[in-house]
C-alpha cells in the first residue's frame, strides 16, 4: 500500500494543485534568514554565502528590507575586483516580495514572472520574516501530501469510529477466536488477529502490546495443554478490554502452584520448542489490571482478565 | 543502526524475500524460551535465539522486535519463512552460537545508549 515517493498519480496531482492554493507562504518558507546589511562588503558577503551554502541573501537596514543580493551579483563584483565595495552598491533594489499570508500559488506566479531563485517574505508591516525558494515550495507540498496520505490511510484502516458511530447506552464489541489443541502451525494467529483489531480500533501501542502478550500466552496454553482446544473471547469497550479464555479440560490440579514462576507441566518436546518455561500465567498476570483464574480437574479452566484504559487511552477516541 | 546494517556487519544470512531491513535496532534480547522473549524483548530489539520454528515469528511480531537472529545454523522451515515474509519480519541466520553473536552485537554498539 506504500506508494513510491515522488510518483504522483492523477488524484495526487490534483491534490498537489489544491494544496498550492491552500498552503500559505508562511507554512513553507524558511523562517531563519541570514541577512546582510548594505554597509557590509562584497568580501564579507562571499564568506557568509560560502559558509552558509546560500545562493543569495536579503539586505536589511534598520529592520527593513532594502534589497536582495545574489551569488550572481557577487560573481560580477569579484570579476571587477570590487571585493571591498559595500553590498548596497551591488544589490537589487527592485524588490519582488510575497507576504507570509499569501497562497503558495502567488509565490509560484512570482517565480514564473522573474528569473529569481529566492523571494523575501514579509509580514503585513513589510518586515522581513523569511525567505522562499523553489525548494521550500516543493518540500512544503511533499510534506502536506504525505500528511494527507497518512490521514487518509488512518481513516481508511482504522475502525476506531465504530464506538462513536454506533450509539447505545453501553456498546461493546465481542470477538471470538477458537483455538485448536496442538496445532502449532497456526498457533499465535488469534493473538496476531486480535492485535491488528486493537490497532484498528485505535489502541495505544502499550495497551495493544499488553493484550497481545496476554492473548498469546493464553492461546499457547490452549494449544499446548488442553484436550480439545478452547476459546478466546474478547469483549471490547472504549475504556477496557476483557479477555475470557475457556476450555473443557483437563483442568489444573493446583492453581496456586501453576501461578508460581517456573512451574511447568509441559513435556520435553514442548520445552524443546521453547515453550513450557512456566512463565505463561505470570506474563498474563503482569499484563492485566484484573486477573482471575478458576480451574477444576476434569472440567476445565476459565481465565478472566481485564486491561483498563485511562481517558486518553480509550479505544475510539475522537479525532482518530 | 538498522537491521540491514547489522546483517551486513556480522555477515548474517537474510532468510526470506520480504524482510524489513530498514528497522532501527534499539537494543537486544537473548533467550530460547518464548515466554521469556514475550516478557523481556522490547520493540526495536534484535532477538537472538536458536529457535527456528513458526512461533518465533508470532513472538517476533507480537513483541515488535526489529529482527530475529537465529543462531547455530538452525534453519526455519518453509512455512516459517513464508509467515515471516507475510509480516515483513527479518530472520537472520548465523552458524555462530548465541554467546558469540551477542558479543559481536555488543561490539557493534547494540544496546548502548545513543550519545548526543
Amino acid at each position: 500500500m506504500v506508494a513510491a515517493p515522488g510518483l504522483l498519480n492523477g488524484s495526487e496531482l490534483t491534490k498537489a494543485q489544491e494544496l498550492v492554493y491552500e498552503l500559505k507562504v508562511g507554512q513553507v518558507m524558511t523562517p531563519e534568514v541570514v541577512c546582510v546589511s548594505p554597509e557590509q562588503t562584497m568580501g564579507e558577503l562571499e564568506l557568509i554565502l560560502r559558509d552558509g551554502g546560500f545562493a543569495g541573501a536579503p539586505v536589511v537596514k534598520d529592520g527593513h528590507l532594502v534589497g536582495i543580493v545574489s551569488l550572481q551579483d557577487l560573481i560580477l563584483s569579484l570579476e571587477q575586483g570590487a571585493v571591498d565595495d559595500p553590498v548596497g552598491n551591488w544589490m537589487s533594489v527592485d524588490l519582488l516580495t510575497v507576504r507570509e499570508g499569501d497562497s503558495v500559488i502567488e509565490a509560484v506566479k512570482a517565480f514564473s514572472q522573474r528569473p529569481v531563485g529566492r523571494i523575501p517574505v514579509v509580514d503585513v508591516r513589510g518586515s522581513l520574516v523569511g525567505i522562499l525558494t523553489g525548494g521550500d515550495i516543493t518540500r512544503g507540498l511533499v510534506r502536506a501530501l504525505d500528511v494527507g496520505y497518512r490521514q487518509g490511510e488512518i481513516s481508511q484502516y482504522r475502525a476506531s469510529h465504530i464506538f462513536q458511530d454506533i450509539s447505545s447506552d453501553d456498546t461493546s464489541l465481542t470477538l471470538r477466536y477458537r483455538i485448536p489443541a496442538r496445532d502449532f502451525a497456526r498457533s499465535g494467529e488469534a493473538s496476531s488477529k486480535l492485535k491488528r483489531a486493537l490497532q484498528r480500533l485505535g489502541g495505544r501501542p502499550e495497551i495493544v502490546r499488553r493484550l497481545a502478550v496476554a492473548a498469546y500466552e493464553a492461546e499457547m496454553n490452549l494449544v499446548i495443554h488442553t484436550d480439545d482446544g478452547g476459546e478466546l473471547l474478547v469483549d471490547m469497550r472504549p475504556d477496557r478490554v476483557r479477555l475470557v479464555v475457556t476450555d473443557q479440560g483437563p483442568g489444573i490440579e493446583d492453581v496456586s502452584a501453576a501461578l508460581e514462576p517456573g512451574f511447568s507441566t509441559a513435556p520435553d518436546w514442548i520445552r524443546d520448542l521453547g515453550f513450557g518455561a512456566g512463565m505463561g500465567l505470570q506474563n498474563i498476570r503482569r499484563c492485566a489490571d484484573e486477573f482471575e483464574i478458576e480451574s477444576r480437574p476434569g472440567v476445565g479452566t476459565r481465565l478472566d482478565i481485564v486491561v483498563r484504559m485511562a481517558q486518553e487511552e480509550r479505544l475510539g477516541r475522537p479525532g482518530q | 543502526m538498522t537491521v540491514g546494517e547489522i546483517a551486513a556487519a556480522l555477515h548474517l544470512e537474510v532468510i526470506g524475500a520480504n524482510a524489513d531491513l530498514s528497522r532501527e535496532v534499539r537494543g537486544g534480547y537473548a533467550s530460547d524460551l518464548l515466554s521469556c522473549a514475550m516478557a523481556g524483548a522490547k520493540p526495536g530489539d534484535v532477538w537472538v535465539t536458536l529457535q527456528a520454528h513458526l512461533n518465533v515469528v508470532a513472538v517476533a511480531s507480537l513483541t515488535e522486535v526489529a529482527g530475529v537472529i537465529i543462531t547455530e545454523g538452525a534453519r526455519p522451515d518453509a512455512d516459517t519463512v513464508k509467515r515471516a515474509d507475510q509480516e515483513s519480519i527479518a530472520l537472520l541466520g548465523t552458524k555462530e552460537d548465541t554467546f558469540s553473536t551477542v558479543a559481536r552485537l555488543v561490539k557493534l554498539g547494540v544496546g548502548e545508549p545513543v550519545s548526543g
